[in-house]
């Protein structure tokens, strides 16, 4: 494929991201803080949200996972989740954490595992596509595209 | 523990046409326990080139802040997050407004209204928003800083 079509295949997928909710305008935000001094600043700060997610997410199953749950605790990883996600613009993730917090300060059980299913959910889709847009970026510089604005 | 880090951004590429009026210098200080917010926002000051030297520092948490300023330190612009270990921003405000630093020191937090808010406001904080901080928000922040000089 030609630096052309690939450029008009990253366009289409980034509007089909944000068309499908998976991408906000705080994304936009973060993409226009790259520049030649900082070439990777996206990747690198997505990175620190798959790094914290993770071990939120890891966090939020053992807290659940406990006999007697600690709802502050549990309700203090998901507002560290929302901030995070909101910081970088995963739109679905942070939405499905306004609902968790709220199963939280009701001490729902129930629902708070399923919410802790849908976050894991939302956030696996969100970073597997964010994988594959970076993924595109690379091929169009690897292909000798200037890179992305 | 990381140690906090300045950065200097000379503003030598600004293209603008009020570069004359352009304050000399603008020192900054963010403290949040957050990589991910810290970089943005650090990104973001270096890339509004709002005075001729930009000078960022950063901090992972409310005693740092106080250590930084013990050392003698001094920062036109404090933005302080309100949750972070060790010291909060309630505390660190409190601490440095009894310590006579006349900085504005600038709430930046994702917590909802409420008591904990409250108390964040009352330690001393010229303003209080939400994270994460926007240009147009931190040019307001720097023209108010202006106004009153």
């Amino acid at each position: 494929m030609d630096v052309a079509q690939l450029k008009r295949q990253l366009f289409a997928y980034t509007a089909l991201l944000f068309h499908e909710g998976f991408l906000d305008e705080q994304f936009t935000q973060l993409q226009q803080l790259q520049d030649e001094n900082n070439p990777d600043f996206v990747v690198e700060v997505v990175s620190l949200f798959f790094d914290d997610s993770e071990r939120l997410l890891n966090e939020l199953a053992k807290a659940l996972d406990q006999q007697n749950i600690d709802f502050k605790k549990v309700d203090a990883h998901v507002h560290q989740l929302k901030g995070s996600s909101s910081s970088i613009g995963a739109q679905r993730v942070q939405r499905v954490c306004i609902a968790f917090r709220n199963y939280c300060q009701d001490k729902n059980v129930e629902g708070c595992l399923k919410c802790l299913q849908q976050v894991k959910h939302e956030f696996s889709l969100v970073k597997n596509k964010l994988e594959t847009l970076f993924n595109l970026e690379k091929q169009i510089l690897a292909a000798g595209g200037s890179p992305p604005t | 523990m990381a140690s906090p880090s300045t950065r200097i951004d000379d503003g030598r590429d600004v293209d603008s046409d009020n570069s004359g009026l352009m304050r000399e210098k603008l020192s900054v200080l963010i403290v949040d326990d957050e990589l991910l917010v810290r970089k943005v926002h650090e990104k973001l000051l270096s890339k509004l080139k709002l005075a001729k030297q930009v000078q960022t520092q950063t901090a992972t948490n409310g005693k740092e802040a106080l250590d930084l300023h013990l050392s003698g330190s001094s920062f036109d612009i404090i933005l302080m997050d309100l949750q972070m270990p060790i010291m909060d921003g309630t505390e660190a405000t409190k601490e440095l407004r009894a310590m006579r630093v006349e900085s504005m020191i600038v709430g930046v937090t994702s917590v909802d209204a409420g008591a904990d808010k409250e108390a964040f406001m009352e330690a001393g904080l010229d303003k209080c928003l939400p994270k994460l901080l926007t240009a147009d928000k931190i040019k307001s922040l720097v023209e108010t800083l202006e106004k009153n000089k």
